[in-house]
């Protein structure tokens, strides 16, 4: 089962390595990984997408929770969560298809964030059904390169029962 | 007041009590080691640098204390590493100090370079790499803290030549706060509560313990708690010691090696309390066919031990010792039954014990491993210190030697080191001059740190070493006769050199015992000699580690002396 887990850590060089190393080593695997500053600059979060049953996804968040640099982990699974990813995306275009290219993009409002001749490259966030897609739809039309976060996610303030 | 970061290092040991240093030095440690010159500090030259890794490992486990040891750039750095993992294994406090090329030059593959915070990442509980001489006595009083703490560790310090040389002021911090590291030592009382249910309604209990119960301290507790509760005891090779070797209710050690009793017990059992062990593959065989009736309660510091390997019914976190004591506090029975429900089940337990008891052919008239190993234990008094290396020599020790006190037996028990045996066996005459340490050792072992004779020598310490000479890699050798049709690839040690000439090269006294009748008085000789002695030990060739659980076995399937046909023994 899919799992996302938000990972707080200190903000040092060597951390993402230590990470890392604990999937490789203890042959847990990493689907996706995002990690950015927080609001405190010695503070950094990890949002790290990974795959296992219940006694894989336990000992992830305790051998990760073991990690001297590891402030605090939580699996969000149990919680309701607003998730993101995006992609860049640049695509043939043709002028034959240039109008389908644009109607796909628009009713997923995408962003057009450089133009060639015979290119679009978008802009797409959202969740990984809507991502997925997009990238569906418009595979048809020749994608000349795709480049994709990791996910961001973040605890929904009401948990809506 | 500035000072140089060779200084600050210094100071910064000394403030953590640290009085010796397994080392060797090398072209950046040069202020470091001109700086220890000054202070009067002691520091002991091993011959290779894995024997100060080991031999700072000994001296932590027969301690107590955080082991120190110290290698230069590079190579040295790497020849800690085996030395690093060990202690990462068996929970040892350790912290290993690396040299490293200036910091300018790092990542230019420099002489003398290597990458050691990475190369040791997956085998230290954390690790630093110092940038400035300011930064040093807060990473020290740190890595010290997290060494010793909750599950201890070994940490890696990295510093780069020029960080030896860069002043600043000695500013340490008063205390230690690391917001990621906070380990959990009490265990929840609810949870605590629910274990003693456990124990009032099971049947047929048994305690397993492991190393946490020497770490923590807990054997008064321990004992307490399995005699007000009538529960037996079995120990895994690093908990020998832990518990009283000749306490009633020892089942002596479990698993692979174990003995027909404690694995019997195990497997009919209904409730197991494990405490401070972790369900090591070499305890539980099978885990599939591992103790099928019992509920499993898993007491340990570490929250990432429980559930690891075996589904645990009852966990609690927390230090061992502290969660004793709660236990003891609270009721065990209400009703006299009890009392009797467990006379019952004691009974079984002793019947399984005298129906196999651990044997070997005592009217044998070659030397018999395991005779050595009784007359060792009869010879020397209940505080010796006795280590191992890996192998027949180690389950030899942890089958026929009585251990009465925690922290008596050192090995190498997860990692499974050969070379540790001897230089350990250093460290802990270091921290213990008076007690008598003994080296355990096979003729393969030894020499894969037979250069630590220079350094026994040097000091002239009274470190044994006894190897029970078989000229095989015995317990290879046992595996390949009974799983490989005896076909011996690469085993046989028939090259040996003349173990006592090497000792007396080295200017270390050489015994060579080829009798049975001689057995005790050579044994004696070498007890009774002031300074160190190497005693080599001519041994039955082919003799077998018994009972055994083959690997992937069930552990109530031991196979007997004999049964080379290989069917498991219900």
């Amino acid at each position: 089962m899919k799992h996302t887990i938000s990972v707080t850590v200190e903000n040092k060089f060597g951390v993402l390595a230590r990470i890392a190393g604990l999937f490789s080593g203890r042959g847990f695997n990493i689907e996706s990984l995002s990690v950015g500053e927080t609001l405190d600059p010695d503070i950094s979060r990890m949002t790290i997408v990974t795959r296992g049953d219940d006694r894989i996804i336990e000992q992830v968040t305790k051998q990760l929770g073991k990690l001297v640099d590891v402030i605090k982990v939580a699996d969000l699974i149990d919680t309701s969560f607003v998730d993101r990813e995006m992609i860049l995306v640049k695509i043939s275009a043709t002028d034959k298809t240039k109008a389908d290219i644009l109607r796909i993009n628009e009713i997923f409002r995408g962003k057009i964030v450089d133009i060639s001749p015979a290119t679009y490259t978008f802009e797409i966030t959202g969740d990984q059904g809507k991502i997925g897609a997009f990238i569906k739809l418009i595979q048809p039309f020749g994608v000349k390169e795709i480049v994709r976060t990791g996910k961001v996610a973040i605890i929904r303030e009401m948990n809506g029962e | 007041m500035q000072m140089t970061g060779a200084e600050i290092l210094v100071k910064a040991l000394q403030d953590e009590g640290v009085e010796i240093i397994f080392g060797y030095p090398g072209g950046v440690l040069l202020d470091f080691y001109d700086a220890l010159f000054k202070s009067g500090m002691r520091h002991i030259l091993t011959r290779h640098e894995q024997a100060a890794a080991h031999a700072a490992d000994g001296f932590a486990r027969s301690s107590g204390k955080v082991g120190v040891c110290m290698a230069t750039s590079g190579p040295g750095a790497t020849n800690l590493v085996t030395g690093i993992a060990t202690a990462q294994m068996d929970s040892v406090p350790l912290v290993a100090f690396t040299g490293q090329v200036p910091t300018h030059m790092i990542g230019g593959d420099a002489f003398q370079e290597a990458d050691i915070i990475g190369i040791t990442r997956p085998i230290t509980k954390h690790s630093y790499l110092a940038r400035s001489a300011a930064e040093l006595p807060k990473i020290i009083q740190e890595a010290f803290h997290i060494a010793s703490t909750g599950r201890p560790g070994p940490v890696v310090i990295d510093l780069p030549k020029d960080v030896f040389q860069d002043k600043a002021k000695y500013d340490r911090p008063e205390a230690v706060n690391i917001r990621g590291y906070k380990p959990k030592v009490r265990g929840h009382l609810p949870q605590i509560k629910r274990v003693m249910g456990e124990i009032r309604k099971a049947r047929r209990p048994v305690i397993y313990a492991g190393g946490g119960i020497v770490i923590s301290g807990a054997t008064a507790d321990l004992v307490k708690f399995a005699e007000k509760n009538m529960i037996p005891v079995t120990n895994t090779l690093l908990g020998l010691g832990g518990f009283p070797g000749d306490h009633p209710l020892f089942l002596g050690m479990l698993g692979m090696h174990g003995t027909y009793q404690a694995n019997m017990t195990i497997h009919e059992s209904d409730l197991i309390i494990a405490i401070g062990a972790r369900f090591d593959d070499r305890v539980t065989g099978n885990v599939a066919k591992f103790a099928p009736k019992a509920t499993i309660v898993h007491i340990d510091i570490d929250p990432s031990a429980i559930s690891k390997n075996i589904k645990v019914h009852i966990p609690v976190v927390g230090d061992v010792k502290g969660v004793l004591k709660e236990m003891n506090k609270l009721q065990t029975g209400e009703k006299p039954v009890w009392k009797e429900i467990r006379s019952k089940w004691l009974e079984t337990v002793k019947e399984w014990g005298e129906e196999r008891p651990l044997t070997y052919d005592e009217k044998s008239r070659v030397i018999k491993p395991q005779y050595v190993i009784e007359k060792l234990c009869e010879l020397t008094p209940d505080d010796a210190i006795i280590t191992t290396e890996v192998g027949q020599n180690q389950m030899w020790v942890a089958q026929f030697y009585k251990f009465m006190k925690p922290r008596t037996l050192l090995s190498s028990g997860g990692l499974g080191t050969m070379g540790y045996g001897f230089p350990a066996a250093m460290g802990a005459q270091f921290a213990f001059p008076d007690r008598v340490v003994v080296g355990v050792a096979g003729d393969g072992s030894i020499q894969m740190n037979i250069q630590e004779l220079a350094t026994v020598a040097q000091h002239n310490i009274p470190v044994k070493i006894i190897i029970l000479n078989n000229c095989f890699l015995g317990m290879v050798r046992q595996w390949q006769e009974l799983f490989y049709g005896a076909r011996y690839s690469s085993t046989c040690l028939s090259s040996n050199p003349d173990f006592v000439k090497v000792a007396e090269a080295f200017g270390v006294k050489g015994i060579r015992i080829t009798e049975k009748t001689k057995v005790v008085e050579g044994l004696k000789e070498a007890l009774e000699h002031p300074g160190p002695v190497l005693v080599d030990c001519q041994v039955e060739r082919e003799e077998g580690v018994y009972p055994m659980v083959p690997a992937g076995a069930g552990s109530a399937e031991m196979m007997k002396k004999k049964d080379k046909k290989l069917k498991a023994v219900k």
